[in-house]
């Protein structure tokens, strides 16, 4: 299979390498469009005002932070049935992001509530289960960080993110079902049900520009993870970035 | 959407607070994850360059 | 197959009589349930309605938090005299030594929360009924939560600063429990029945009971390598 060759370190770190640059720049470019598109074409909500444009951040970094968790399980899958080396190495270094996304989503979540409901916070099930997932995203780094060994970090944090994966769907069904027997609160948090076309083309569009930054910066990262644990290979000793 | 001015694009229709609240977070912390991560290169290729020059040191000129 | 139950038995006596040589460890956690039970009403108020609202919760919150206590040292005691080696090596699967180790956690922690909880239930001015349910709910939970922390533990197994990372690690996962079996007491209260509440705990401990001794074991492997 062509793909197999990326899973030797040094070719991942040559693949990597051509591809973080064209995604930041992709990442970049869609954020232009993107915010263009939210600010300057989309009108104002009938309801909410100016206020609503906060979507066009919060929306994508829900669901990124969502599909990154998404992907760190699928690698660490890949790596427990496999047995790469460079799994291990892919769910590590998407983790910072997406659990920063996660933290973003409940910031603009927050500012986007108070205006809107009343209330910096609500308790509704996706802004929980959000929550959750932040705390399910720190235990993941904090157990990577805590094991020397790399070898078994990577397994152990391949465990965690594959039973993490399984609960996300579990804790998101207790949670609504949590909320509607609560049902006291009177907001309804679903959004206007006609968004008008310019405002969701502006939405998917920033949710690509997210998608494109997060795969940059997981490639990024993944080059110094192989560089620290391949650092004897002759390969490493002769780039030119540290051989001049 | 036409903004009539650069003032009322700023004030958001008085949301300015809460839409330059969530925007002003999220590229502080695209910055500082960006700027992290840098930092990390920058470290680990001056390690690996310091340790490849202690391999080399031993060597005759 | 006997051979393997016979294992299993042994690992199971032998853990419930080295508690017994060290009753604190026991105690403790159950002490700890008591007393963050009647700190709730201390800060809140005598008020019994308030009280009988928030008494599940706090019941629910406070078994949750002594049944992590004392998680980290599950598997501790036998990596430092050796012992879990041998485990990993013997001929019985090491899903079925870790379930061992999982009911024996149980009965020294969430039992005597089982047993004690109708007296906090008292303090909270429930009746008999939610109690009843609060009870139940609890003869439910708890083992899910000796399971699941099962798996915390063999993760975290020697790790600097394990105690905290395992809390981090495995108070989410518990949330699912929290939620259905706080919400079985809440919902008898409100007259809707526990019903509903009571199956899906019911199901979540016997997907738990099967899949938790298995990544229990996983998680051990990989720490003994």
């Amino acid at each position: 299979m062509f793909w197999l060759q990326y899973a030797a370190p040094q070719r991942l770190y040559g693949l990597a390498g051509r591809i973080y640059p064209l995604a930041f720049a992709l990442a970049a470019a869609l954020t232009a469009v993107g915010l263009y598109l939210g600010f300057w074409v989309a009108p104002a909500d009938f309801q909410q005002g100016q206020a609503y444009r906060i979507i066009f951040v919060h929306v994508p970094a829900s669901w990124m932070s969502m599909v990154i968790y998404v992907a760190m399980a699928f690698w660490a899958w890949l790596g427990l049935g496999f047995k790469t080396r460079v799994s291990g190495m892919m769910t590590q270094a998407l983790a910072p992001t997406g659990a920063l996304f996660c933290f973003l989503s409940l910031w603009t979540g927050a500012l986007w509530g108070k205006p809107m409901w009343g209330a910096w916070w609500v308790w509704d099930a996706r802004l929980t289960s959000e929550l959750i997932l932040l705390f399910l995203y720190l235990g993941y780094i904090a157990l990577t960080r805590a094991i020397d060994d790399p070898h078994r970090a990577d397994r152990a944090g391949a465990v965690v993110a594959l039973v993490g994966v399984v609960n996300v769907p579990i804790i998101y069904f207790s949670v609504k079902w949590w909320n509607t027997l609560h049902q006291g609160a009177s907001v309804s948090l679903t959004k206007s049900p006609s968004m008008a076309a310019v405002m969701l083309w502006a939405m998917l569009v920033m949710t690509l520009a997210f998608w494109a930054y997060a795969v940059g910066m997981a490639f990024y990262r993944v080059r110094q993870t192989i560089l620290e644990r391949e650092q004897d290979a002759a390969w490493v000793g002769e780039l030119k970035e540290i051989a001049p | 959407m036409s903004w009539n001015s650069w003032e009322e694009f700023w004030d958001m229709g008085g949301y300015a607070v809460f839409v330059w609240g969530s925007y002003g977070v999220v590229f502080v912390g695209v910055a500082v994850e960006l700027w992290l991560a840098l930092r990390q290169r920058s470290m680990v290729l001056l390690a690996l360059r310091r340790s490849r020059e202690e391999a080399y040191a031993g060597d005759a000129p | 197959m006997s051979a393997h139950l016979r294992a299993c038995a042994a690992l199971l006596l032998r853990d419930l009589r080295s508690a017994a040589r060290r009753p604190g460890d026991v105690a403790t956690p159950l002490f700890f349930f008591v007393v963050v039970s009647a700190l709730f009403p201390l800060a809140i108020g005598p008020e019994l309605g308030t009280l009988r609202l928030i008494g599940p919760g706090i019941v629910w919150v406070g078994a949750l938090l002594s049944s992590i206590l004392a998680m980290h040292r599950l598997f501790a005691a036998d990596l430092a005299d050796g012992s879990l080696e041998q485990l990993a090596l013997s001929p019985t699967p090491l899903g079925l030594l870790v379930a061992a180790k999982v009911l024996a956690h149980w009965l020294l922690t969430g039992a005597p929360l089982v047993l004690v909880a109708p007296l906090i239930a008292v303090q909270f001015d429930l009746s008999l009924n939610s109690t009843l349910v609060l009870v139940l709910a609890l003869l439910l939970g708890t083992p899910v939560l000796s399971l699941i922390g099962a798996v915390g533990a063999a993760l975290t197994l020697g790790l600097r600063g394990a105690e905290l990372l395992l809390c981090l690690l495995v108070l989410p996962l518990y949330i699912p429990v929290l939620v259905f079996g706080a919400g079985a007491v809440q919902a008898q209260l409100g007259g809707l029945g526990a019903q509903a509440h009571v199956s899906v705990l019911l199901a979540i401990l016997t997907v738990a009971a099967f899949l938790c001794p298995w990544a229990g074991s996983a998680a051990l492997r990989i720490a003994l390598e």
